[in-house]
């Protein structure tokens, strides 16, 4: 398990490609990184529907927008630091107050984008994005999984934002994955406690799992793909079975996937919890293996973080 | 002879269109009337002699779209769209209330609204998004975007100029209510636009200059904007905020300040001279 790597941008760009073939309402649209998102094998395929609107990340929004208006399905995206870093307000005001079917896939969440430094690590956008009404948020664990949610979006009507990782990241879906919005996936059962992850820190918490195993501490690794709409009996059912909850996520510890479970728990099921992520600072440039050691998002965090806390 | 049978009708539209204006912002006792009352002639000269549309029937697929960018004139909008059928007059009494549909800036859910509007500059960019849908799907419709000139300002504005220009979007036309006023003052002093049409020539738009109480220059304008190919048009109309209340006329307060219900058939005798 985990031996095998992959690029979620590369699974992106595929499901475009798929998209594009059996729905003429699908259309994309980039702002200058349509190489890097893998969206240009789309461009190449389907020219007449792929628009490249240059630097400007709010034309970008409000242009898909526009698109959604006239019955496109509108896949927009560029670097998660732009989208929604620049484009909060028309994210807010063109797509999501009139809820329209814009599909918002941003790659180069987090701090693992690595050598750019911190002007290009998003660890914001779940929180922003959580915040604004009617907008669901995925963070795929995967390539797999990317490319299972980029297909099935394209057919839940109203506002999306996906995000995904720079680098090639562990494949944790080998046997294939089935996307079920709403709907958190228990990759691991377990008794002692809860590991509810997202992102490239789903391989994280199952390796953290296999370490806390051996042990004798029993770990449900949940991945938490969907956090809006959070998948609050998931989180409830696994917060009682286990008695203590761990969140992991390559975001701010405030208002992310961590606060959305604290949240859930916190009003229905208050149980002893621990959130591994960013700690309210901006990174740095270093490799992305350097920096997810040097910010505490790695396996150990998350072992450490679980064998800190106190069973209820 | 047609001709001014016909600008006599738009005339007596926009003086309706005035008096429901106001009527509505001094019923809701706050809202914009400065930047409302500027381009009533605009919007009548679009919806009551230039757009395809069926208030029968708003989502009717083929018909010409109309954004309103400089959302805070949602009274004039609201306005229009009653006159022209698209829901019962007496419902322009509730807006801004309550439960009401009439959202202080437009919203969907009003039949007639295309998208929500309010936050400036960003408009343009959805009109950049139908126009590209319409080439892409071989339709017919037009798409038209007023902007407020105080939105200028705004950076996406000419994000938007440079992507319409680069599709070629010539079903694509942009208003400007050149009314010279924004909320703190004069566009002038506050943040200098001219040579506004200069900007838009050099953006590699046909540019397109009108007196915008003069139908027939209105009329004009929009004929040469649909017969324009391979670029888009922005029709500048030279307007005054507040136009047709004499105390109105030229004042930033009234840019967001309601004429009180005391002062209304004052206000509203002056639409009779």
């Amino acid at each position: 398990m985990l031996s095998k790597t992959a690029a979620m941008r590369d699974a992106y760009g595929d499901a475009l490609l798929e998209l594009g073939a059996t729905n003429r309402d699908v259309v994309v649209i980039g702002a200058d990184t349509t190489g890097s998102l893998k969206s240009g094998v789309f461009a190449t395929k389907f020219p007449e529907r792929f628009f490249n609107v240059g630097i400007a990340e709010q034309n970008l929004v409000s242009i898909a927008a526009g698109m959604a208006l006239a019955g496109k399905v509108a896949f927009a995206g560029t670097y998660a630091i732009f989208v929604p870093g620049k484009s909060v307000d028309q994210i807010r005001n063109n797509i999501a107050y009139p809820d329209l079917n814009v599909k918002l896939v941003c790659s180069h969440g987090g701090i693992s984008v690595g050598p750019d430094g911190a002007s290009h690590q998003q660890v914001e956008d779940i929180a922003i994005m959580r915040a604004i009404p009617k907008m669901k948020v995925i963070v795929p664990a995967d390539a797999v999984s990317t490319k299972a949610v980029a297909k099935a979006i394209a057919s839940i009507p109203g506002p999306f934002y996906v995000r995904l990782t720079r680098s090639s990241t562990p494949v944790v879906y080998e046997s294939g994955f089935e996307y079920r919005y709403g709907k958190a996936n228990i990759v691991r059962d377990g008794s002692d406690v809860a590991l509810i992850a997202c992102g490239i820190m789903v391989p994280e918490a199952l390796k953290a799992a296999e370490s806390l195993k051996s042990k004798g501490v029993s770990a449900s690794v949940v991945d938490l793909h969907t956090i809006k709409p959070v998948d609050s009996d998931a989180i409830a059912r696994v917060a009682q079975s286990c008695g203590r909850v761990v969140t992991a996520e390559e975001h701010n510890i405030i208002g992310g996937m961590g606060s959305a479970v604290a949240e859930v728990l916190g009003e229905v099921r208050p149980t002893p919890m621990k959130r591994v992520g960013v700690m309210d600072t901006f990174g740095e440039s270093g490799e992305a293996g350097e920096l997810l050691k040097k910010y505490g998002l790695t396996a150990a965090n998350i072992e450490q973080a679980a064998l800190g806390l106190k069973p209820q | 002879m047609e001709t001014a049978q016909e600008i006599g009708r738009l005339k007596e539209l926009a003086r309706g269109t005035r008096k429901l204006i106001l009527e509505s912002l001094a019923e809701a006792g706050s809202g914009h009337p400065g930047g409302s009352l500027s381009a009533v002639e605009l919007l009548v000269t679009l919806y009551f002699h230039v757009m395809h549309h069926d208030p029968k029937n708003p989502k009717w697929e083929d018909r010409d779209r109309f954004f309103l960018s400089k959302g805070h004139a949602a009274p004039l909008l609201y306005s229009i769209l009653a006159q022209a059928g698209y829901f019962p007059a007496e419902e322009l009494m509730t807006l801004r209330k309550m439960g009401a549909r009439l959202q202080g800036h437009p919203s969907m859910g009003v039949p007639g609204v295309e998208a929500p509007a309010g936050s400036e500059g960003i408009g343009l960019s959805l009109g950049v998004g139908t126009s590209l849908a319409a080439k892409l799907d071989g339709r017919a419709f037009r798409t038209y975007v007023l902007m407020g000139d105080g939105e200028q300002q705004e950076g996406q504005v000419w994000e938007a100029a440079m992507s319409a220009s680069k599709f070629r979007l010539d079903n694509l036309t942009a208003i400007i209510d050149r009314n010279g006023i924004q909320q703190d003052g004069l566009t002038e002093q506050i943040m200098p636009l001219e040579p506004l049409a200069a900007k838009w020539r050099s953006f590699n738009w046909n540019v397109i200059e009108v007196d915008g109480y003069d139908f027939s220059q209105i009329m004009d304008g929009f004929d040469l904007a649909t017969s324009t190919r391979n670029r888009p048009t922005v029709v500048i109309a030279h307007t005054v905020k507040g136009k047709g209340i004499s105390f109105m006329e030229w004042s930033p307060h009234y840019h967001g300040t309601a004429p009180t219900k005391d002062r209304l058939s004052d206000v509203l005798s002056e639409l009779e001279k």
